[in-house]
């Protein structure tokens, strides 16, 4: 019997990238709903070992795609060979993880195979109707329960940190090797890899961090936060808008397109709570927020929380510091 | 150079968020309306391009009239003209359908460029751009931090965001489609000259009759994928929150960073 969920594993510097373990954990438990069995699909060059890996992660076939020009990714070659490979082996569902290089072509696979395409879940569930997904809009502000309709093919990317991460079983399921075209021709003409901020400032081995957001509002009050951030003797981060908009440096980011920070205090002022900054700071050990939306999702993951402007509240936190010390 | 740039208009989640009455979406009475964050760099990438090289750039939004708004501030910024995919049949589309739609229409006017941005900040889907590169034939890249056009050899080079800080440079033959992820840029503010001349450029508005398209595979109709609810996330095990007004809540914070969590 052929399995009608696949996941399509990612590798990053020729392992498999720990996304991959919580899309295999997603992957299974909706092929257990479905009541189908689930593959896994690995793709790169030299990948045996990987796939081995991978066949011990409770997934009933491993589907390896191994040949040179799938070393580098590059959209085109990874899209024609999943193409070919489900016209071959008829999957309904091909479950991703929802990463930079998965979801860069995750939508041109989803075009090929006339799938609909259901990206960033968090979770799902049966009810009576069948299936109800769960994803985060509005920048995670809300979440929505979706459902699909109608017959055919279908491409789910998870979201990091919703599923827990795959561990190795004692059953290993087979390998096959999965055939492509005959040809794959790379569109991109791959010139480098850059650091994107100039590593100067490394926040991972900070002890505290003031992090800034949005709310600041703009530069000019970002003494505000410098004030904060020397009265407790801490570096000083942001979430991503901040840096977009050029208030502070890049090598300030905090998040998924930034550093990943692990301080024993993480104060968050005027920020959200976005997935993307969330995953960048979650192993802190004490969170505090100052936001004045009583309902920012950064409330959720802290341990303290102030519900107040944060032009009066900071700068009240650094006078109680600095007349407690 | 013809340039086309996908702007879509989303809410300003700076304020408060109600669920609506129907428990499907947000009450949108209370929110004002702009162009999506990312869409904005795209478009300010597209003026410059056109700056260096000359050109014509056209923006192209889906979804109902309050849209031309949003459209006619991107030509006071200096798009030369807008298409506006406005159509009840358009409304409530998934990426598919709703790439569909922008598909049709920036295939009609055979641009060298495509640019549009990473992610919506309203659905967030993060793929319909991608959708509408396979509907135009044209290579693709996500996230796109760095563009620099080569017209004699008519190729780009295109810095791309990867995870932890780095990112990946290649070039891509034109016509691509380039999707741009905020922070590339910081785009302009539109001029009173802006604003006069936009007064004068064109919205041309186009329905899903002039795509060719039936009704059946756009919007609400042509979408797999259709949202039962909306609801704001649970909130887990939240934080203990600290009452006073500031000086008292700053006070007591301490004293819980100090005695509690042990972290001063
Ligand atoms: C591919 C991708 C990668 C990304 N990578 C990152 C990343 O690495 N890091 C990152 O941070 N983001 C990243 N993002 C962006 C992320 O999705 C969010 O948009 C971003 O984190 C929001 O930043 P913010 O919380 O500062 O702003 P907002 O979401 O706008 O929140 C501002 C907050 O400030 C509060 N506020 C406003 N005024 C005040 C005031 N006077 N007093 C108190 N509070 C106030 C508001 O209530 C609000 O909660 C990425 C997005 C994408 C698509
Ligand atoms: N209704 C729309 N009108 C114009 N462009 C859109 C629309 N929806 C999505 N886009 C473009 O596609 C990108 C990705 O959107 P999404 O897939 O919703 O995250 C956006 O940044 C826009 O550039």
């Amino acid at each position: 019997m052929s399995s009608r969920v696949w996941i399509v594993t990612q590798l990053r510097d020729g392992e498999l990238h720990p996304a991959s373990r919580e899309a295999i954990v997603a992957g299974r438990a909706l092929a257990e709903a479905l009541g189908t069995t689930a593959d896994a699909v690995v793709m790169g060059s030299a990948v045996n070992e990987v796939a081995a890996g991978v066949a011990s992660l409770g997934v009933s076939a491993v589907r390896v795609a191994d040949r040179a020009e799938l070393g580098d990714y590059v959209p085109g070659p990874y899209t024609e060979t999943l193409l070919a490979g489900v016209a071959d082996g008829g999957p309904e569902f091909l479950v991703f993880p929802h990463t930079y290089q998965s979801v860069d072509y995750m939508a041109r696979v989803a075009h090929g195979w006339g799938a609909a395409v259901l990206s960033e879940v968090v979770s799902f569930a049966p009810d009576d109707e069948g299936l109800a997904w769960v994803r985060p809009i509005l920048e995670g502000k809300l979440q929505a329960r979706v459902r699909l309709r109608g017959e055919g093919p279908v491409v789910v990317s998870v979201q990091s940190g919703a599923f827990t991460p795959a561990e190795a079983a004692a059953e290993t399921a087979t390998i096959e090797s999965q055939s492509g075209p005959a040809e794959l021709v790379a569109e991109r003409e791959l010139l480098g890899i850059e650091d994107a901020g100039g590593d100067t400032v490394d926040l991972s081995a900070a002890n505290m961090i003031v992090s800034v957001g949005r709310g600041i509002g703009g530069p000019d009050r970002m003494s505000l936060i410098e004030d904060l951030a020397a009265a407790l003797g801490a570096e000083i981060g942001a979430s991503r808008p901040v840096i977009d908009n050029g208030w502070l440096p890049r090598d300030r980011q905090i998040g998924s397109s930034g550093q990943t920070v692990a301080p024993k205090l993480y104060l968050a002022v005027g920020i959200s709570g976005a997935i993307q900054h969330l995953v960048g700071m979650k192993g802190s050990g004490c969170t505090v927020a100052i936001n004045k939306d009583p309902g920012a999702p950064i409330f959720n993951v802290s341990d303290y929380g102030i519900v107040g402007d944060l032009f009066e509240v900071v700068p009240a936190v650094t006078k109680a510091l600095q007349e407690s010390a | 150079m013809k340039i086309a740039v996908c702007l879509k208009q989303v809410p300003d989640t700076e304020a408060r968020l109600r669920i609506s009455r129907d428990g499907t979406w947000i009450e949108e009475e209370d929110l004002s309306f702009v162009i999506n964050e990312s869409d904005e760099c795209a478009l300010e990438e597209a003026l410059q391009i056109r700056e260096a090289e000359g050109g014509e750039v056209v923006v192209f939004s889906l979804g109902p009239q309050r849209v031309q708004e949003s459209l006619r501030k991107a030509l006071a910024l200096g798009a030369d003209r807008a298409v506006h995919l406005n159509d009840a049949a358009f409304v409530g589309g998934d990426p598919v359908a709703t790439a569909r739609a922008l598909g049709a229409a920036i295939a009609g006017e055979e641009c060298d460029l495509v640019l549009t941005g990473s992610q919506s900040d309203d659905l967030g889907w993060g793929v319909t751009a991608s959708l509408v590169a396979g509907h135009l034939g044209m290579a693709h890249a996500w996230l796109v931090m760095g563009v620099a056009l080569d017209i004699q050899s008519r190729q780009v080079r295109v810095v791309r965001e990867m995870e932890a800080g780095k990112n990946e440079i290649f070039r891509l033959a034109i016509p691509a489609v380039l999707e741009v992820q905020a922070g590339i840029n910081h785009p302009r503010y539109a001029t009173l000259k802006g604003i006069m001349q936009a007064k004068r450029k064109e919205i041309k508005a186009v329905a899903a009759a002039d795509l060719d398209l039936d009704e059946s595979v756009v919007g609400a109709a042509g979408s797999r994928v259709e949202i039962l609810s909306v609801s704001f996330p649970d909130t887990g095990a939240g934080a203990t929150m600290i009452e006073g007004d500031p000086a008292a809540a700053a006070a007591a914070l301490v004293g819980k960073l100090r005695t509690e969590a042990r972290v001063l």
